[in-house]
């Protein structure tokens, strides 16, 4: 069958329009003809729902330091990331967050002008003494401040900008990344863009489980882009759950909460992560913090009917606090859980929030393909933000560092794009440049059988819950995967309803079912095989860590049929750039 | 279980010559039942042709707005309960052109509001650390730069709908969010625009902005600072 496609050329091309794609574009387009396709227009990217702050050691409130900044990025990660990146990021941060500041984010302040900083989670002051105020914020809407600034930015900067554009393949040409194929949702047309460098900004995938705080869009389709052409998935069983998503609906509330002095109570009103985390209580990272909630409620110190949930309290900062610093906390508790949080607690439990690993890089976001045998480059091809791992994040990511990561690396693969593509000559299509991603896309248009995304995707999501969230082990995540095989066979028996050219949901969603199936199978066969526990990854099989055998980033790629995962393994870069490296010890907070 | 009657707008341009009404009947699953929740039950379950925007799912990415008996919302934010009506008539945004279904063609009105040159200008050079702003008046701020960029107060002003050239009041609350930030300098550049026959004087205040504007905001006053301002720069 012919199918139409238009043609462009560019410099550079970015794929997502978060807070790391509009931050690589806007320094990409400095320098060179740069676009940008999104699924959504940018300013609808999950940037926009990030709340409570971004980190930098700029010690405006007291005293700070990169060094200890670093150090906690080292310890949260539970010894998992790469260090030298994890300099790379908190030596930066300090002159990004004036950089943002200089292009008009409105940050709070303190009372003498300066960005005002609250704690958070892990961050602390002299390799973990104390609790430090190290989160740049705008009340608690910093991403929603920081996306639309850094829209505003790139169209100021000349971006070409294509939104609505669902991409279907990343391409390549003898190893070179030389474009992306994409549906034009609007209006069901094929574009190919030819780009001498491709950044991939395609954010996260937490809609895989059934409770998270993700938009819809978050299906990890980046991911499954890169794993399709022999690129992997850098720790992939490693994913944030978040202590405080709404009870029952998993929508956000802010650690900044607990940052302002909220605190997490039981059933009998008992501030228990003292119990877990003596010296920084509620502000210890969110894995910590997540897995002790979990356990209280399986101890039967739960709230509510089902003894399912605990109670974040913050009503004794008072109600004229609580507005000027979290309004939209406010807002979200009354709107999902019927709760005025300046009179009664929020009652929460952990969601699925964030994908730790992602497309590895190394700290320049050049792509990386590797084992334990080495590594080398992908020509062309640049991440950054949640759908990459440089790594920073390792097994647990701290609370802001994922702001930080997205302006730092997404700064740094808009100048290595524009540098690759002042340096390199564009690289032709091959004849057959998008055929994969035109079969997907017809095989779905086409498909007439029995099974809608409404039914699969709530079995995904289901299964995805049930055995393979806060406590793992092997038996549950066997069950899941075969399980996961069972639904991916019902997509070849698979029915769409909508035959229209004119913004086809029902087609884009199977297509990031599609991926989010790939995507599950993926991060199952990656936690069945790392038997220890290790950050967001717990096993009631394998409770300890284990630095001998595991301490090791996973990849996952595809076997040749492009469904089943092979798991491999790659060295974690433990050397920093120019300081000591922090050898692995145990996490006490 | 409760069931709500959805009288849902349909157009897709690829098969009906003209729009009609289509009919659900929408549980509502639980207390606190969103309009969300609710599009999306018809689309997953009664039928998946039905199309419409959402992405976040809270009230923060704008691309959820629609029109519910006659009230441009958002259909994260929503409660089907707390619209007081058994039978809810939803339409697309007014007075912007439909694609399909609820989805517009919000192109006019993103490009309305980068007209408005919605990014700090400086002429000064910047320090090395950041410019300071002192609380009070980074508090000038608040009320402005929460827009989400939904639609829903442009979308619902007579003004918009007349004149396809009027720049409506989310360019115009954007335009004063940066003309009151004590860090620009660039008011200069974006008053002749304001002062244009399709700029702020075409406001007739009447509120529908206000009213429409799911975050609470004000782009009626905006419109009145900046008209205020054009004036004293006159005298």
């Amino acid at each position: 069958m012919s199918v139409k496609i238009e043609y462009h050329k560019f410099d550079v091309v970015v794929v997502g329009a978060g807070g790391a794609g509009l931050n690589a574009a806007q320094v990409a387009s400095q320098h060179c003809k740069t676009a940008v396709v999104s699924e959504v227009y940018p300013t609808r990217s999950h940037t926009i729902s990030a709340q409570g702050g971004i980190s930098a050691a700029l010690g405006n409130l007291e005293e700070d330091h990169w060094h200890w900044h670093m150090f906690d990025t080292v310890k949260g990660s539970d010894y998992l990331c790469d260090q030298d990146s994890a300099e790379y990021m908190t030596r930066l941060a300090p002159e990004m967050i004036i950089a943002l500041e200089h292009i008009g984010l409105p940050f709070s302040r303190t009372p003498e002008g300066k960005i005002a900083q609250r704690p958070f989670g892990g961050h602390t002051a002299e390799f973990g003494k104390r609790a430090v105020k190290r989160a740049c914020y705008a009340a608690d809407r910093t991403g929603h401040a920081m996306l639309q600034t850094l829209y505003e930015k790139s169209v100021d900067q000349g971006t070409h900008f294509y939104s609505e554009f669902y991409a279907l393949e990343l391409l390549m040409n003898d190893g070179h990344v030389n474009g992306v194929l994409c549906y034009d949702i609007q209006n069901g047309e094929l574009h190919v863009f030819n780009a001498k460098a491709v950044v991939f900004a395609t954010g996260g995938n937490c809609r895989i489980f059934q409770t998270n705080s993700n938009a819809h869009i978050n299906t990890g389709d980046g991911l499954a882009l890169a794993l399709r052409k022999g690129l992997s998935w850098s720790d992939a069983e490693f994913f944030q759950y978040h202590p405080t998503g709404i009870y029952g609906a998993g929508n956000l509330i802010t650690e900044g909460v607990r940052g302002e002095g909220g605190i997490l109570l039981n059933d009998s009103g008992e501030r228990f992560m003292e119990r877990y985390a003596p010296t920084i209580k509620d502000l210890a990272p969110r894995d910590i913090v997540s897995r002790s909630m979990a356990l209280e409620v399986l101890q039967g110190r739960g709230v509510g009917p089902k003894k399912d949930h605990v109670l974040l309290k913050i009503d004794h900062i008072g109600a004229e606090n609580i507005m000027e610093k979290l309004p939209g906390i406010h807002e979200l508790a009354l709107v999902f859980a019927g709760v005025d949080c300046t009179k009664e607690p929020i009652p929460v439990m952990p969601t699925a929030h964030y994908q730790n690993g992602g497309i590895p890089t190394n700290y320049h976001t050049q792509v990386i393909k590797g084992n334990m045998d080495g590594e080398e480059y992908v020509p062309g091809f640049f991440a950054a933000g949640e759908c990459a791992s440089a790594s920073v994040h390792g097994a647990n990511r701290l609370g802001t560092n994922s702001l930080l990561d997205l302006v730092v690396f997404g700064r740094t693969a808009g100048e290595q794009a524009a540098k690759y593509a002042a340096e390199n000559a564009l690289v032709p299509l091959t004849e057959d440049a998008g055929n994969e991603g035109i079969a997907a896309l017809q095989k779905y248009s086409n498909a007439n059988g029995k099974h809608t995304f409404g039914e699969l995707w709530g079995d995904l999501t289901d299964v995805m819950q049930k055995k393979m969230s806060v406590f793992r082990t092997e038996e549950l995540m066997t069950e899941c995967y075969a399980e996961l095989l069972e639904i991916e066979a019902k997509m070849d028996d698979y029915k769409i309803n909508d035959k229209s050219s004119v913004y086809n949901l029902d087609l884009i969603e199977a297509l990031e079912l599609n991926n989010m199936i790939l995507v599950a199978k993926a991060c199952t066969q990656a936690a069945l095989l790392r038997k220890e526990s290790r950050g967001g990854h717990f096993r009631d099989d394998c409770p300890d860590r284990d630095d001998v055998n595991f301490l090791k980033h996973t990849e996952v790629y595809l076997e040749e049929d492009l469904k089943t995962p092979r798991v491999d393994y790659r060295k974690v870069r433990q050397q920093p750039i120019s300081v000591d490296a922090f050898p692995p010890k145990a996490r006490v907070y | 279980m409760k069931t709500v009657t959805f009288e849902v707008f349909r157009y897709d341009p690829d098969k009906d010559k003209e729009a009609y009404y289509d009919t659900f009947q929408v549980e509502l699953r639980r207390p606190g039942y969103l309009l969300l929740d609710a599009l999306n039950q018809i689309k997953w379950e009664l039928d998946p042709t039905f199309t419409y925007r959402r992405s976040c799912r809270e009230g923060v990415c704008g691309s959820d707005g629609i029109n519910v008996n006659g009230v441009n919302m958002l259909s994260c934010m929503t409660k089907v309960e707390d619209l007081g009506s058994d039978h809810l008539i939803i339409q697309p945004l007014p007075g912007m052109n439909v694609m399909r279904d609820l989805v517009t063609d919000v192109d006019d009105f993103f490009n309305k509001f980068i007209t408005v040159k919605p990014y700090l200008i400086r002429t000064s050079p910047n320090p090395d650390k950041e410019i300071y702003q002192s609380p009070e008046d980074r508090k000038k701020l608040d009320g402005l730069y929460e827009c989400i960029l939904c639609g829903c107060c442009s979308s619902s002003c007579p003004s918009y709908w007349a004149d396809k050239k009027y720049l409506g009041p989310n360019a115009f609350l954007r335009a004063w969010r940066y003309i009151v930030d004590s860090r620009d300098e660039g008011a200069d550049q974006r008053l002749p625009m304001l002062n244009d026959k399709h700029g702020v004087w075409r406001c007739h205040t009447i509120y529908n902005c206000v009213e429409a504007c799911p975050k609470e905001l004000n782009p009626t006053e905006a419109i009145v600072n900046i008209r205020k301002l054009l004036l004293d720069n006159q005298v």
